[in-house]
């Protein structure tokens, strides 16, 4: 946009976590933006209307440094002064505002967005100056808009993520479930991010939509400005800031063979997962929102594995009513498509709840106060949700489970509390079936361990290897540092699903698994070879898988694990399931290189 | 340009204090230059900024030891430049 700014090519190397290419417009996306509006005027007739608002925010802006600038020295603190007097001064600055108002009459731009086009140019400014402490400065630049920024939102505006027509790369540090919600999905193209690793948020969210996305790039905010552009090549894990001509050539055509592979491999999608010796798998689908459904049963979904509830929760100040709750489960269940759903209670803290946020904070939130342990505490909350579940129950096949269970009481207790919501709903006159599938999510070390007493009570298993993997190797999985010791073929990893699944089969209960393992085409052998029932994943694995299945036997599986069971470390086993899988299925792994 | 333009005064001096054209010395400079009619400019390595913005200022980054020219163009042109030289020779009112 600005035609002023130098553009110099940069490429940056990080972990590839959900594949394919996407170049577009970079959106620098801050936490800040969280409670800002970015958008384009409509007609041009708002552009005075809209210079006008940002002159307002400016004049109260100065008028709260003002004010502030006078207590102050009432106190005799001398040094702070004159820092605000600099603000002051980039409030009134004319080169300042001007561009601002510039790019709100060229660009047609809300104030919050030429806000931060003009902070952005700055930055690149001062980012160029050899000297540490002006360079620096931009610190003061930013206050100041942050503080315009928060007097143009003076007045509560509905949150918008509009971006014009075209859509745009999201660049930010990290994202988070409360961050995506207020995005408009549709109208990103692929992510970048300074941190996390393949089981992030930005990771899981990417791959369910189906875009390209390259985490654990460290300091790529640095680098890169609103409006750049930039290529995302979540296959290799790479991203490109301002491509010269010939690259974007390259990259372009890259993204066509890459569209076009996608859907050589979408036929797999809908057959069987059955071996070669007539073995088959049931393959799910984990989805958060309704509208993944389609794709779902696109890359040939049978059933959807585990739906995610929590986005209904998230991000609203009230709580999800029941209606909430059952309008998108109808959705889900009515589809003739698929076998069943598999609903999972709240799976979050409680405080994701407005209401609850005055409660604790909690030092260590993957071990406290949430999941089913929140359910059970908050028994109203759960009840609103397990109602809905068994209204939509009557529409189409569901299982609920239930997650985080760690013992034999826990499961006891929500089932009386489901009961208790059957009850009530018989005696309002609905009707409902008289039974539901209930599961117990298996991701805590010790209900692995209980497995067995587990099995009693319910009438499937869905393993949850994310969390499992965390819990039982004690890695916190957000922490980039420790990434490589994330390592599902760890050998306690593997007898602890073999348990499981042991377990299940023992008391003749159904045993699936539905974390980011069940869709990794590396380890679909070593799952076959425990026989496990069922692979929920994300659509996108779903035709490889497939394809990686029909294409094998169980008793290679069997043997295959057999092998891997059989070394001490967690680098035997992944050096000799990479090296028989890469040979095995050359041309299912050539996309890997 | 110089003694070309009657209605311009220049004047070339180095900065003197220690941390050269920060934001604090940036602020006064401002401060001192709003007060005039003349329309104020800074001049460093061929590149020229406008003396009333703080931020085209700071962009200029010049440091401890650094020369820059005043330009002042108006009316009070030659009280302008003198104050603002003294405000450089005088570090600024620090140290």
């Amino acid at each position: 946009m600005s035609t002023d700014q130098t553009t110099k090519t940069f490429v940056l190397k990080g972990i590839g976590v959900s594949p394919g290419i996407a170049i577009g417009r970079c959106y620098r996306f801050d936490p800040l933006d969280s409670q800002i509006s970015f958008y384009k005027l409509k007609d041009e007739a708002l552009i005075p209307k809209e210079v006008q608002r940002f002159k307002k925010a400016l004049r109260d802006s100065e008028t709260q440094l003002l004010e502030i600038q006078n207590k102050l020295k009432k106190t005799k603190i001398t040094e702070p002064v004159y820092i605000i007097d600099v603000h002051i001064l980039l409030l009134r600055d004319k080169i300042f505002t001007n561009r601002t108002v510039k790019y709100i009459r060229e660009q047609s731009v809300n104030a919050e967005w030429a806000l931060r086009m003009t902070l952005d140019h700055y930055k690149q400014i001062f980012e160029g100056v050899e000297d540490d402490y002006i360079s620096s400065r931009v610190s003061d630049v930013q206050y100041v808009v942050q503080r315009i920024l928060r007097n143009l939102s003076g007045e509560k505006h509905e949150i918008i993520w509009e971006t014009g027509n075209n859509g745009v790369i999201v660049v930010s540090h990290d994202i988070s479930p409360a961050d995506t919600a207020q995005m408009k999905l549709d109208k990103i193209l692929g992510f970048a991010t300074d941190s996390g690793g393949r089981t992030s948020h930005t990771a899981i969210v990417a791959r369910s939509l189906e875009l390209p996305a390259v985490v654990g790039l460290d300091d790529i905010t640095r680098f890169v400005h609103t409006d750049d552009q930039v290529i995302v090549d979540g296959t290799a894990g790479m991203v490109v800031i301002n491509p010269y001509p010939d690259m974007l050539k390259r990259y372009e055509e890259k993204k066509r063979h890459h569209d076009a592979a996608n859907d050589e491999y979408l036929k797999f999608g809908k057959l069987p997962a059955r071996t070669l010796d007539h073995y088959q798998v049931q393959v799910g689908c984990n989805i958060e929102f309704i509208e993944e459904i389609p794709s779902a049963i696109a890359h040939g979904a049978e059933n959807i594995g585990l739906y995610r509830t929590e986005f209904l929760y998230i991000y609203r100040e009230d709580l999800p009513t029941e209606d909430d709750h059952f309008n998108n489960y109808r959705q889900v269940v009515t589809d003739k498509n698929l076998s069943w759903s598999t609903i999972r209670t709240f799976d979050l803290g409680g405080d994701k709840f407005s209401n609850y946020q005055k409660q604790t904070k909690e030092m260590n939130p993957q071990m406290g106060m949430r999941a089913i342990r929140f359910c059970l505490k908050e028994v109203d909350i759960f009840k609103t949700q397990l109602r809905a579940i068994w209204r939509a129950s009557a529409l189409g096949k569901v299982k609920i489970l239930f997650p985080m269970i760690s013992s034999v009481e826990e499961i006891r207790e929500a089932k009386k509390v489901l009961e208790e919501a059957r009850l009530e709903l018989v005696e309002e006159g609905m009707e409902i079936p008289a039974k539901i599938e209930i599961g117990a999510m298996i991701e805590v070390p010790s209900a692995v361990v209980i497995a067995d007493k587990l099995a009693r009570e319910v009438d499937f298993f869905s393993i949850g290897t994310n969390d499992l993997i965390q819990y039982s190797l004690a890695i916190d999985r957000s922490n980039e540092r420790l990434s490589y010791m994330y390592e599902p073929l760890h050998p306690a990893v593997l007898r602890l699903i073999k348990n499981v699944v042991d377990a299940a089969h023992q008391a003749k209960i159904h045993v699936a698994m539905c974390g980011e393992m069940a869709g990794d085409p590396l380890c679909v052998l070593i799952l076959l070879g425990m026989e496990l029932d069922e692979l929920s994943m994300n659509h996108l694995a779903i035709p490889r898988i497939k394809k990686i299945i029909r294409e094998s036997t169980l008793e290679e599986s069997k043997t295959v694990l057999k092998k891997a069971l059989s070394f001490n470390t967690a680098s035997e086993v992944r050096a000799y399931v990479n090296d028989y899988m890469l040979k095995r299925f050359q041309d299912e792994f050539i996309l890997e290189e | 340009m110089d003694g070309l333009d009657s209605l311009t005064e220049t004047r070339t001096l180095e900065l003197k204090n220690k941390l050269g054209m920060h934001a604090r010395a940036a602020a006064s400079f401002v401060k001192v230059a709003q007060q005039f009619d003349a329309k104020i400019y800074i001049e460093r390595n061929g590149q020229t900024v406008d003396g009333n913005s703080i931020l085209d200022i700071l962009t200029l980054a010049c440091p401890y030891g650094g020369k820059l020219t005043i330009r002042a163009e108006g009316a009070d042109e030659t009280m302008a430049i003198e104050e603002l030289g003294k405000l450089i020779e005088n570090k600024f009112g620090e140290e």
